[in-house]
């Protein structure tokens, strides 16, 4: 076999923009995500610098505003839902089944493209002028008061919602249709049955955001009376609909995480995940019980009494599954063979600000509590604690997992785990005075507030430049090791899942023969005595 | 409820705002203990399972489905007891106030205006006596805002378009944040203001010195007329419309066949969407006012036809 990998097969710009080879595309949404992540951490970084000290003294109220909510799009819908899936989970889901690429492979790339009209839309509303309704759109602010870019705003949120709907229809087909030989259901690994559960989510909510949208849009534009009771509609009905797409996004956006916790922990304990049916079922009750939550973002909103009781009762009902994972992780680690390299620390970190964000979400779950803290700072710390502490930091800990595959090179350990620290506290330092904040009173999106709560915003700001370093680390020893890392073996963790069994980094057609699959999924005990050889 | 069996239990600043501190202690507790779980078995396994250290990893459990069983009926029931809990204190939070002292609050971009019956209006300020229930009868002019007054652990939207009922108590005179908690444009967050809660003596001095130009009640009653609401609603016109005397609160039969009680809400919704719910035996003939009546407006109107409420038809 020539030694040719997909990295080497053609150096052209052309190949690479008009490549259908699933790991190129992975690597185009990785440097779009690394571009979107940073433009979202300029304004967090802004927004807590103002905040820095209760008075207005470095942005207007105006700038401010759409700081805050350029934050968020950017944020959420250009980083958050893509991340995991479209970049690791584009690169490893056809190594991972043993296939040669994604079922739709042209399909794939035309994603990415939808994505990026999405957003440099998104980023031409920012340049213009900018959005100050905030990422959740709340009418009728945003359909007749908000003098701000709206509806080009909302277009690109829009058009990448299609991106995220192929996404997820190429997965699910991906993953029925193409499994190697052997490959049962039972056999698939977990990060697999997350994503799976994502994609449904994706393919079913999603249209429910495009049509909200759109009714936004008309309203804005024609005056046709649907969310503002001036000419006859309803704002409840906005939330109602916004909020039916966007609490089962925040499962698209915390479910691929849990799930490449799964192949980290089991790795680096070498040791089969505990529990390993529950943990797979768990992901699809999470999905589908999901769906059914929304009207918790409504509880102080006046919605019926009686519903704010099922919206509270399904609420704690979806965190069982949560809770069931993190037991079966922890449980995954008795009598292992625990080993701290840098993914490993990742996923403890996870693990732990996994835990904080969950039970903080059952303070809001709970109907009394959450009429005091929802709209404070609670509940700005309580999604950071899911979607930053969980997400962001799994998807760093799956980044490093599979960067000797991706790019077949090995990154610095000593770096690696100090980053890996570093945002550890960074983290805490900066989003745990933020639950202190909202139980004493702190609305969110405030720009400017009463002087007795500087002293635990001046600690957030502390650890958020903390935290600023400790994210721009993994750019420089990555960037460093892409091009001068030493080179990495075909299976530097001596882990038995079949994206392994291939070189690294992998050949076009990812590999040489059809495997076939004869075991369960994470042998470690059996099989796979030897230790990681990076370590 | 049972807080004050407990010792050390400061009190709240009003009826439930300790109701919700002791739901927060037991949140609090209830995941201090899971997470001290957690963090002990997870310290515990990491560094007794370290790769290289010797410690016996034989006999590993056979896997069996008794653990699964066991965290999963033992999450469930301690979230089904503060599921419990939460939605109680919940319900009496937002229970139906009953007739009260009635403040009515106008929320707009971006400033809050409270009125009181007799006249007496603010910006940005309630006055209240301390340890009377309050009815506040909350519109909005604009967009959604929300009024939040943490001190009392309490919040609601003000949505545009309906009333919102929201009722306050406070046990201890001084002055309390409100902060607009729902996200309302440039201003948002300086749409702040404070509750002054006062002896109910001083309360009732503050009130006469405030020296209204004239009772809501009676502008509502200008209004009624300069509207032309009373060429039919006021009996001799040749419309037949319903008259209003002695309505409020009362159940009022409509066309659809079913009952309404005629309500701040069932005021407010007849004057701006009259169709939708038309008396029963009568035509469906009122013009609705919504765009020519302020919020402020109606709220004189509502209070007004409240005030006719002992007057017998
Ligand atoms: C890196 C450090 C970060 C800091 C210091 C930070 C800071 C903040 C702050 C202070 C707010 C509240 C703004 C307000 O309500 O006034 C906020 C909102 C938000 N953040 Fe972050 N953030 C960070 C990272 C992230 C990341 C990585 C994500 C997602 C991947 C994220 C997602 C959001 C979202 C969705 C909102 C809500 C925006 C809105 O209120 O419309 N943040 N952030
Ligand atoms: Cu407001």
């Amino acid at each position: 076999m020539s030694d040719k990998n997909y990295l080497t097969t053609d150096y052209t710009l052309r190949s690479w923009f008009l490549t259908t080879d699933h790991k190129r595309i992975a690597i185009l949404y990785f440097a779009s995500l690394i571009f979107f992540f940073f433009i979202g951490g300029a304004a967090a970084t802004a927004i807590r610098i103002e905040l820095a000290t209760p008075q207005a003294d470095l942005v207007s109220s105006d700038v401010y505003n759409r700081l805050f909510t350029m934050h968020g799009i950017i944020m959420v819908w250009f980083f958050l839902i893509p991340s995991i899936p479209n970049t690791l989970g584009n690169f490893v889901v056809p190594l991972m089944i043993g296939a040669r690429d994604l079922a739709f492979p042209r399909l794939n790339l035309m994603s990415w493209y939808i994505f990026m009209l999405g957003g440099c839309i998104t980023l031409f509303a920012i340049l213009a002028g900018g959005v100050d309704t905030g990422w959740t759109f709340y009418t009728p602010f945003s359909t007749l008061y908000s003098n701000s870019y709206v509806i080009v705003a909302a277009a690109g949120v829009f058009i990448a919602g299609f991106s995220s709907i192929l996404t997820g229809l190429n997965f699910i087909v991906t993953i029925h249709r193409l499994r190697a030989p052997g490959l049962t259901w039972y056999r698939l690994p977990l990060f697999l049955w997350s994503l799976y559960a994502t994609s449904v989510i994706l393919v079913l909510a999603t249209p429910v955001l495009a049509i909200t949208l759109l009714l936004m849009a008309t309203e804005r534009f024609f005056g046709v009376g649907i969310f503002d009771p001036r000419i006859g509609g309803d704002p409840l009905l906005f939330q109602h609909l916004f909020w039916f797409y966007s609490h089962p996004a925040v499962y698209i956006m915390i479910l691929p995480g849990m799930g490449v916790i799964n192949e980290l922990v089991s790795c680096f304990s070498r040791k089969e995940v505990f529990g390993y049916k529950f943990v797979a079922w768990c992901s699809v009750a999470i999905a589908a019980v999901g769906f059914l939550v929304w009207g918790h973002h409504m509880f102080v909103s006046g919605q019926s009494l009686v519903a704010s009781l099922v919206f509270s009762f399904m609420s704690f009902i979806v965190a069982v599954p949560s809770a069931i994972k993190v037991f079966n992780w922890t449980a995954t680690l008795h009598k292992g063979s625990i080993h701290f390299d840098a993914p490993m620390l990742y996923a403890l970190a996870f693990i732990g600000l996994f835990t904080i964000g969950g039970l903080t979400g059952l303070f809001l779950a709970c109907l009394a509590f959450d009429v005091h803290a929802t709209d404070t700072y609670f509940v700005v710390a309580h999604f950071h604690y899911i979607m930053v502490g969980g997400m962001v930091t799994a998807y760093f800990g799956g980044l490093h997992y599979w960067w000797p595959k991706i790019t077949g090179r090995l990154y610095s350990e000593y770096w690696a785990r100090t980053a890996a620290v570093l945002i550890f506290f960074g983290f805490n330092l900066t989003f745990f005075p933020q639950f202190i904040l909202g139980a004493e009173g702190m609305p969110r999106r405030y720009h400017v507030y009463p002087p007795e709560f500087q002293v635990w915003n001046v600690l957030s700001s502390g650890g958020a430049a903390i935290l600023a370093v400790a994210y721009l680390m993994p750019l420089f020893y990555l960037g460093y090791s892409a091009f001068h890392g030493r080179r990495a073996p075909a299976n530097p963790w001596n882990a038995p899942g079949l994206e392994w069994q291939t070189s690294s980094p992998p050949p076009e057609f990812n590999f040489a023969s059809q495997p076939v699959v004869t075991r369960a999924p994470y042998q470690y005990n059996e099989h796979f005595q030897a230790e990681p050889q990076n370590a | 409820m049972w807080r004050q069996w407990i010792p050390f239990w400061r009190p709240g600043l009003s009826p439930h705002g300790g109701d919700v501190d002791l739901l927060f202690a037991g949140l609090l507790i209830a995941s201090a203990l899971v997470l001290a779980l957690l963090f002990f078995l997870l310290v515990l396994f990491c560094t007794r399972y370290r790769a290289g250290n010797r410690t016996d990893r034989d006999h590993r459990v056979k896997k069996s489905w008794h653990w699964e069983v066991g965290w999963t009926a033992a999450s469930s029931v301690c979230f089904l007891g503060l599921f419990v809990w939460g939605a109680s204190v919940y319900f009496q939070i937002y229970r139906t106030p009953a007739d009260e002292h009635d403040v009515f609050v106008v929320a707009k971009q971006w400033m809050w205006k409270t009125q009181h019956p007799g006249g007496q209006s603010e910006i940005d300020a309630l006055h209240i006596p301390v340890r009377r229930p309050v009815r506040l009868v909350m519109a909005s002019q604009d967009v959604i805002h929300s009024f939040f007054i943490p001190a009392l652990r309490l919040k609601h939207d003000v949505v545009p378009g309906r009333y919102q009922d929201l009722e306050i108590e406070v046990d201890k005179p001084g002055h309390y944040h409100l902060f607009c908690a729902e996200y309302c444009g440039t201003d948002h967050s300086g749409m702040i203001g404070e509750i002054v809660a006062m002896e109910p003596a001083d309360f009732s001095n503050w009130l006469t010195q405030q020296a209204p130009s004239s009772p809501l009640a009676s502008e509502g009653g200008q209004l009624f007329r300069e509207l032309g609401c009373s060429g039919c609603h006021g009996g001799g016109g040749t419309i037949r419309a319903p008259p209003l005397e002695g309505l409020y609160g009362k159940p009022v039969p409509l066309s659809d066949g079913t009952t309404v009680i005629a309500d701040d809400k069932y005021i407010r919704d007849s004057i701006l969407m009259p169709r939708s719910q038309v008396v029963a035996s009568y035509q469906p003939l009122m013009p609705s006012f919504a765009g020519k009546v302020s919020e402020d407006q109606l709220l004189r109107l509502v209070i007004y036809i409240k005030s006719l409420a002992g007057h017998p038809s």
